[in-house]
């Protein structure tokens, strides 16, 4: 297979492909039919999707560095690049995107009714968007891409979401908006500031990255302007509160790209820039304690206040506070076993996230209610849906042998060492996990059937179109919980690379008064 | 896969027919065999509930005429047959594990799990004395339980699904007991907690037993953590978790009795209480008999519950390096047994007397591995699967014969109530004789049950020498002994003797259970009379076979902690104590109960004094609710959801004060009209000049 794809010359065009044709296919939608907007849609991204599989084999796992990188000239006076590449971070996370997407849309089939041509088109350009996000590896350039899915996002949610949308999307808006606009200006000074110091103006993460250290005494304002838009990005408590809102008003597609991909961006962020940018703030004794503090608190938090929601879509956006507040123990406590578990936390929850809120669309569309006060006994009458109801569930508390546990574990253990009590607290978030989750299972297909609407859903459990969308999501739960090692494997340089970067450099830096100082080791 | 002939073992064993026998490297048919068993059995399970979606709709709609007419028998078959062949291929590796030329460990490696960096994972099995012993006991009572079930469940709609949980049960069981590794057993011991969960709520629609499921399964988790954070421990110290590196080099990277093994053994122990329902995670046991009573027999007696004993004998040697660890162990171990039996004393419901004699014999385990006689543990182990199944089996024959009964004369009252019950014998003979047989080997009389309890008592007795509070542990054991044989001896004078409480109209209904049903009991009452004789002690006659047997899992921790059997005249008089305990409780529990008039549960008077408080059960559950579940709920609904976030960080930061809430309500209405690039630039250069201030010229 590796040949195959090298003899295509796989390498120089995969990534320009992934971010210019989901883009392209925008034009035929827009010009066909409104009824034909699904299917192009459809087809472009399981297009786009088929041409990334071919990143599975032709990454070279022994390498930490960036593959299929290439470099164009896009604003060179302002030092300006089209600068891509592809390591094991964000292999993962570009297969995830482009794996969602044919979903998205295979889940949206009768959901959307008005607009579909507006709202397929977003769709796609969300997808270039996300490619790019994970791919950039210019500041502007990721900043661009960053910007870029809000807009797409801000529509979904806007045009299509529930009767509240207008305050979920504003509130989306103006929390995103606030730490991206911050971190565009942290960045606009850092090049500004990197450049007097260097008499060269450039975006380049590479260059920024071996001149990050030069930066002294602003290096903690950047790192605070980029950690609070990748803080809200995740969500960190106490910057979450615009997700419950957001999850529940979006449309099915919507709420799954949120939770599959979007927050993930916030987590990369922190893998990709804030930590190995300035380590020297972001691994300080202070600012880790800060971190560990908040993503412990955030997976308590998460869960417990999951546990009390009376609706099915806030209860699975406050699992994901919850889950991402592993992630986040994972990259702080930055050992290689708890970054990859890291990583493996947010392929998982992108996967079984993913599905529950598929299930709840599904729902949702029979129900037209997505209260736990609505529903119980379903498994009597949609066994199919209860089933994979259930798998979901059971990966999302990270049962052992399904995707969740591996990511949990691997970011617990990894974190153990170094800190053992943070690490004790999270280790209870399991109990509350199992918690919300079994209630929330219990509520919705066990206890007595006896509602007349209820009843009525027998003979209408998920159909073809339905089972296609979770069944590839379940494959993959199944797969990753009981042979990782693959994935494991590809993301490990990559992993290491980051752990590398993580430790405090060695660096003479220049401090405000101009004197000179020996940094940390 | 034939083997060839090597070592001593070679001429006593050459009778053996050489197709008999097994290589250990096969041993991943035992766990494959169940799991196709769930799958086939799932499928149809799925099929049968409606149309099956991935077909053309004529081809489903004849594949799902097909499979209901002939479901129930495909079910049977195989629900049964992967069972017993896997019992059989147990068998054979039983065999086959005498044939070769070490008696070591053989581990299978099946696939690299989890490899990152210096944690490496594989999933792997392994095979040696103690997972065989268990791997026998679960498939062999485990085929005799799902025989009956073939029996009992014959009329539930969800017969398919039941299977198809049971299967998949016995497969995370052996995953557990298997597991070369604290990780691949933590697979099964989380599995096992799943299906525990799935067939405890099996029949769903009633609410209390879907309650019951999530409370053993959150129970259970509370004591997860406990094994999770024994897990990071143990690889932090030593970089592995296979139980052959950790076993062999902890033990020389830590100091003996030292907080670091006393740390992870008491995690490690938090496990095992909550999977083996102990002091203070026992709370989801009695509950979780919601579910059919086979599931009772299977999980909640003879098998899952006694995962946490199986754990600490599988890491015996580091309960022995800890001394405060092992001794907390054997404490809890029989007080749980006492409070237990305790709670069984007052008990009406005949599945909850069981349940609390469960708790109770897991208790007297605890008691043996944490003084030391881990052998005596697991000798006990298998007895009670023996005589618990015989027991929960039994007490399924009695609940199908009363609920047929009610349910010809259609009456509603409560069939598992012994109140109801009485005078059985004469409809039940069988089930009355099988029954009183493991009610005996339980109580203390020289049955199978009888050898394994005295043995564990005795080495308690034994170690009091070095440290006196076994002799307390001794005198709780022989007290919980007293109690156990009272219990159940007033259990079958209820339910057998005395005058029929059943009802005129229901009574010529009562009926002996089928054969399918009667057929394992007899296997159990077997089982249960000449059980004890795999490790029949030296003054009856035998030499302790399970104990050498097993001595190549104990050795390492027997150079830490070795409790001495009494000898001599001490031994005799134990012996006499105990005996003596059990006929005073089996005559005292028997004369009493059908002595005393008994009411029908309908017209029963209210509990008082403290027979009250026993039959609530010490109030336990109320307890916790009050102070645990409750508060929890409402810190997070008041204090964390409307409180935190939605009054301080919606409230105060995101639009709470009037002025903040009005500059967003402008953006809004600026939004709608495209004026938000101006705010969005505003923003910008607001910001641009505060940061540009901060650093200061940079």
């Amino acid at each position: 297979m590796t040949d195959f794809l090298s003899s295509l010359g796989y390498a120089q065009w995969i990534i320009p492909v992934l971010l210019l044709v989901p883009v392209a296919g925008i034009l035929p939608i827009l010009l066909a039919p409104a009824a034909q907007a699904k299917r192009i849609a459809l087809v472009v991204s399981t297009v786009v999707f088929v041409v990334s599989l071919g990143l599975w084999w032709a990454f070279d796992a022994t390498s930490g560095n960036f593959q299929f990188a290439a470099t164009l000239p896009w604003m060179p006076f302002w030092g300006i690049y089209y600068r891509v590449g592809i390591d094991g971070i964000s292999l993962f996370m570009v297969l995830l995107s482009t794996a969602m997407m044919p979903l998205a849309v295979l889940g949206s089939w009768h959901y959307i009714t008005k607009a579909e041509r507006g709202y397929y088109a977003l769709l796609l350009a969300m997808t270039s968007g996300m490619v790019g996000v994970f791919v950039a590896l210019d500041l502007f350039l990721f900043y661009f891409f960053w910007e870029l899915i809000l807009i797409p996002m801000y529509f979904i949610i806007g045009v299509w979401g529930g009767p509240n949308r207008l305050y979920a999307t504003i509130k989306f808006f103006l929390y995103t908006m606030f730490g991206s606009l911050l971190m565009l200006v942290a960045i606009l000074l850092m090049v500004w500031q990197t450049a007097h110091t260097t008499g060269i103006v450039s975006f380049d993460y590479a260059f920024l990255l071996e001149h990050a250290g030069e930066l002294g005494s602003a290096a903690p304002w950047y790192f605070a302007a980029f950690a609070l838009a990748f803080a809200i990005k995740v969500p960190m408590v106490p910057f979450h509160t615009w997700l419950p809102d957001a999850h529940t008003e979006a449309p099915t597609a919507g709420s799954v790209l949120l939770a599959a991909v979007l927050l993930k961006m916030g987590t990369y962020g922190f893998l990709r820039f804030a930590v190995p940018l300035f380590p020297d703030v972001a691994m300080s004794p202070p600012v880790t304690a800060l971190f560990i503090s908040l993503a412990v608190i955030g997976i308590i938090h998460g869960a417990l206040v999951a546990m009390v929601q009376p609706d099915v879509k806030r209860l699975v956006a406050y699992s994901s506070v919850s889950h991402m507040g592993f992630a986040m123990l994972g990259i702080w406590a930055a050992t290689v076993q708890s970054v990859q578990g890291a990583l493996m936390v947010m392929i998982g929850h992108g996967l079984a996230t993913g599905a529950l809120f598929f299930l709840v669309g599904m729902l949702y569309e029979r129900r037209h209610s997505r209260m736990f006060a609505d529903f119980g006994g379903l498994a009597r009458v949609i066994p199919l849906f209860s089933l994979m109801l259930t798998i979901t569930a059971l990966a999302s508390i990270g049962l052992p042998g399904l995707s969740g546990f591996v990511g949990e574990f691997l970011v617990l253990l990894g974190s153990f060492e170094n800190h053992p009590w943070a690490t004790g607290i999270a280790t209870t978030g399991v109990v509350f996990a199992a918690a919300y989750m079994l209630w929330a299972v219990q509520r919705i297909i066990y206890n007595p059937l006896v509602q007349p609407e209820n009843k009525a859903l027998a003979g209408h459990d998920l159909n073809l179109r339905e089972v296609l969308v979770v069944l590839p999501l379940i494959f993959g739960m199944i797969w990753l919980g009981l042979y990782p090692k693959p994935v494991l494997r590809r993301m490990e340089a990559a992993a290491t690379r980051f752990v590398e970067f993580s430790i405090p450099r060695a660096v003479t830096v220049q401090t405000a008064d101009g004197s000179e100082t020996e940094g940390a080791k | 896969m034939l083997l060839t002939l090597a070592g001593p073992a070679a001429q006593a064993l050459e009778a053996v027919p050489r197709w008999l026998v097994l290589h250990p490297h096969w041993v991943w048919l035992t766990v494959a065999l169940p799991l196709a068993g769930f799958l086939i059995n799932g499928k149809l399970a799925i099929a049968a509930s409606g149309p099956v979606p991935l077909l053309p709709p004529k081809l489903a709609q004849r594949i799902t005429e097909m499979v209901r007419r002939y479901q129930h028998g495909i079910v049977t078959v195989v629900g049964t047959g992967v069972l017993l062949a896997a019992f059989v291929v147990s068998l054979m590796l039983f065999l086959g594990f005498q044939f070769l030329d070490t008696q070591s460990a053989y581990v299978l490696r099946l696939w690299s799990w989890i490899p990152v960096g210096r944690f490496q994972v594989d999933m792997a099995l392994q095979v040696d004395q103690l997972s065989l012993v268990m791997l026998l006991v679960v498939t062999g009572v485990g085929s005799l339980i799902h025989l009956f079930s073939v029996g009992y469940m014959r009329e539930d709609p969800g017969y398919a699904r039941y299977f198809a949980y049971l299967n998949l049960f016995i497969a995370f069981m052996l995953v557990l007991v298997l597991g070369s590794s604290f990780l691949v057993m933590f697979i099964g011991w989380e599995g096992v907690g799943l299906c525990s969960y799935l067939l405890i709520g099996f029949w769903f629609e009633d609410k209390a037993n879907s309650d019951a499921g999530k409370k053993a399964f959150l129970v259970n988790r509370i004591g997860d953590v406990g094994f999770m954070i024994a897990m990071f421990m143990i690889w932090t110290t030593v970089g592995s978790l296979d139980f052959s590196t950790v076993l062999r080099e902890l033990p020389a990277a830590v100091p003996v009795g030292g907080a670091l093994i006393t740390a992870i053994t008491m995690f490690l122990f938090l496990g095992a209480t909550g999977k083996s329902a102990q002091i203070p995670l026992y709370v989801w046991l009695p509950d979780a008999m919601a579910g059919p009573t086979p599931v009772s027999a299977l999980i909640h007696a003879a098998t899952m519950v006694t995962a946490g004993v199986y754990l600490v004998a599988r890491t015996g040697v580091l309960f022995a390096m800890a001394p405060i660890s092992s001794t907390i162990v054997a404490g809890v171990g029989v007080v749980t047994a006492l409070f237990a039996a305790s709670m069984a004393l007052r008990q009406y419901d005949i599945k909850k007397v069981l349940a609390y004699s469960t708790i109770s014999q897991l208790g007297y385990m605890f008691l043996g591995v944490g003084t030391g006689a881990f052998a005596a543990g697991i000798f006990h182990l298998i007895t009670h699967a023996f005589f618990k199944a015989l027991l929960f089996l039994g007490a399924g024959s009695v609940i199908h014969a009363m609920h047929h009964a009610y349910h010809e004369v259609h009456s509603s009252e409560d069939a598992q109530d012994m109140r109801n019950m009485g005078g059985l014998r004469k409809a039940m003979p069988w089930t009355t004789v099988l029954m009183w047989i493991a009610a005996l080997a339980i109580a203390g009389m020289p049955l199978s049950g009888f050898f394994s309890k005295d043995e564990i008592l005795a080495y308690a007795f034994g170690r009091g020498h070095d440290n006196p509070v076994f002799y307390l542990y001794y005198v709780l054991g022989i007290v919980t002994a007293l109690m156990t044989a009272f219990y159940m001896a007033r259990l079958m004078a209820m339910t057998f003797h005395g005058k029929s409480r059943t009802g005129a109209d229901a009574e010529p209904y009562l009926h002996e259970a089928p054969w399918i049903m009667t057929g394992p009991l007899v296997v159990l009452g077997i089982l249960t009379v000449f059980g004890g004789m795999i490790n029949l002690p030296t003054w009856a006659g035998g030499h302790h076979w399970l104990q050498s047997w097993l001595l190549p899992i104990t050795a390492t921790a027997e150079m830490y902690l070795r409790p001495e059997l009494p000898h001599g005249t001490t031994e005799y008089v134990l012996i006499g104590l105990a005996l003596t305990a059990a006929l005073v409780g089996l005559v005292a529990g028997y004369r009493l109960t059908v002595g005393q008039t008994i009411v029908p549960a309908r017209d029963a008077p209210e509990e008082r004094g403290f027979w009250k408080v026993l039959y609530h059960k010490y109030y336990v559950d109320e307890l916790y609710d009050a102070v645990i579940v409750r508060p929890l709920i409402l810190f997070s609904q008041r204090f964390l959801w409307k409180g935190v976030d939605t009054r301080v960080v919606d409230g105060v930061f995101v639009n709470g004060s009037a002025g903040i809430s009005r500059f967003l309500g402008q953006i809004g209405s600026r939004f709608q009209t495209g004026q938000l690039g101006f705010y969005v630039l505003l923003f910008v250069l607001g910001a641009l000049w505060i940061l540009r201030a901060m650093v200061g010229g940079g």
